[in-house]
């Protein structure tokens, strides 16, 4: 019998539950390991041979490697986690939150400093697949 | 006998920490969210409190993902800020009162909460952010007036302990602290929060009417509060706002009957709406 997800109708949104926390294992360790200056360091002098240490998916790694955001997030990543990379290369919680949303740094920060997203129109996923077909 | 004798609700936004120890505060952009802590440190100083239960999360620093205890209690004789990818924050080294945390845990384990204990232990940004805000500015150098028995809960890898759960860990904790026989005034934090979503396409979301629901029903209702199902918060408070099951824990460590103190919310700081609440016992 499965577990009912109620959690997954949520729209531009993972819930990080032992599914994900499975699949992400190894990316994620990877990520959390750049919280260390010296671990830092290896990685940013060579980053392919720092990385086969931890045995992630192709998927994975192209993703680390291309830093596409919200790709590492779809393959298990979580965002405490990837920010970890994101702080290695110089990114703040906010400025990723821009990339994430394809809003971009100054739009979303504008956003922010307006009261932020509403829930408005965001709580279903059926609300953001009505507005795609509008 | 020792007792806990007020609650305090505060979001641990990490850029509240950067903007205190880059010196910010003043700033437009943060002068309205420090606004809001200057009763609160008035407030604190006033309780002479002698321990603080420090309810707050790790953010994938110190516990990485091969270990993910529900409830991690604090028994080290001291705690070091932590290296998060920038560096440690410049702020004192946490000190414990050891002899009440294994009193704690015992007490706890034995009252059938099954928590985890950490005799080794760095921590982030979830406990020295509530630190700075409420006792102000302190360097590497200081010392912090208080002592501080840490518990560190699991809110990242999904489910975090439900809000049931919480307030009766509270209840629970309140017994422990109630036990032990030192003469000790114990005020207890519930950190995190309030709603914000730091990742994917959602990420911005912040709902003020459900945050100023939850801090009304916190004070007047907090065990109806306490039943709410996580996709709620999930829902509603974005997908990091389910940090605020900690809440809870403070709230069931109290009276039933609070009186509300203080409240300020701002938004924004950075991604979150920061939220902060002080309850105080009536009967103390
Ligand atoms: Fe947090």
């Amino acid at each position: 019998m499965g577990m009912d997800k109620d959690y997954e109708d949520i729209p531009g949104t993972f819930v990080f539950d032992a599914d994900r926390g499975r699949e992400g294992y190894h990316l994620n360790q990877f990520c959390i390991s750049l919280r260390l200056q010296e671990n830092r360091d290896t990685f940013n002098t060579n980053e392919e041979s720092y990385l086969d240490a931890y045995p992630m998916t192709a998927e994975q790694r192209a993703a680390v490697l291309n830093r596409e955001w919200n790709r590492l997030l779809e393959l298990g990543g979580n965002i405490y986690y990837t920010s970890k990379l994101a702080a290695n290369d110089g990114i703040n919680f906010q400025d990723l939150a821009g990339i994430m949303t394809g809003m971009g740094r100054e739009a979303y920060r504008d956003m922010m400093l307006h009261g932020g997203r509403s829930p408005e129109g965001n709580r279903y996923q059926s609300e953001w697949d009505k507005k795609e077909n509008d | 006998m020792a007792r806990i004798t007020a609650g305090v609700g505060c979001s641990h936004v990490p850029a509240i920490g950067v903007a205190m120890d880059s010196g910010i505060t003043e700033q437009p952009y943060w002068e309205p969210v420090f606004e809001g802590f200057e009763k609160s440190r008035e407030w604190m100083k006033d309780q002479k409190a002698d321990v603080i239960f420090l309810v707050y999360n790790d953010h994938c620093t110190v516990f990485d993902a091969s270990c993910i205890p529900t409830f991690a209690l604090g028994c080290a004789a001291e705690f070091a800020p932590a290296d998060e990818g920038w560096g440690p924050r410049p702020v004192p080294v946490v000190k414990n009162h050891q002899k009440l945390a294994s009193h704690i845990a015992q007490s706890l384990i034995l009252d059938e909460f099954d928590i985890t204990i950490m005799n080794e232990m760095e921590v982030d940004h979830g406990l020295t952010v509530p630190m700075s805000v409420m006792f102000g500015d302190k360097g590497p150098d200081d010392k912090w007036p208080v002592l501080v028995v840490p518990l560190c809960v699991n809110v990242v890898q999904y489910p975090a302990p439900t809000g049931n759960r919480c307030y009766n860990l509270g209840k629970a904790v309140r017994r422990a602290v109630e036990s032990f026989d030192e003469d000790l005034n114990v005020v207890i934090f519930g950190t995190g929060g309030m709603s914000h979503q730091l990742q994917y396409k959602r990420a911005g979301l912040i709902n003020k009417e459900w945050d100023t629901d939850f801090l009304n029903r916190l004070t007047t209702d907090p065990v109806s509060l306490s039943q709410m199902p996580h996709v709620e918060y999930l829902r509603e408070a974005g997908s990091e706002g389910v940090e605020m099951v900690m809440w809870h824990v403070m709230r069931g460590a109290l009276d039933d009957d609070v009186t509300e103190v203080h409240r300020h919310y701002h938004v924004p700081a950075s991604n979150t709406a920061v939220g902060h609440i002080i309850l105080e016992n009536k009967t103390s």
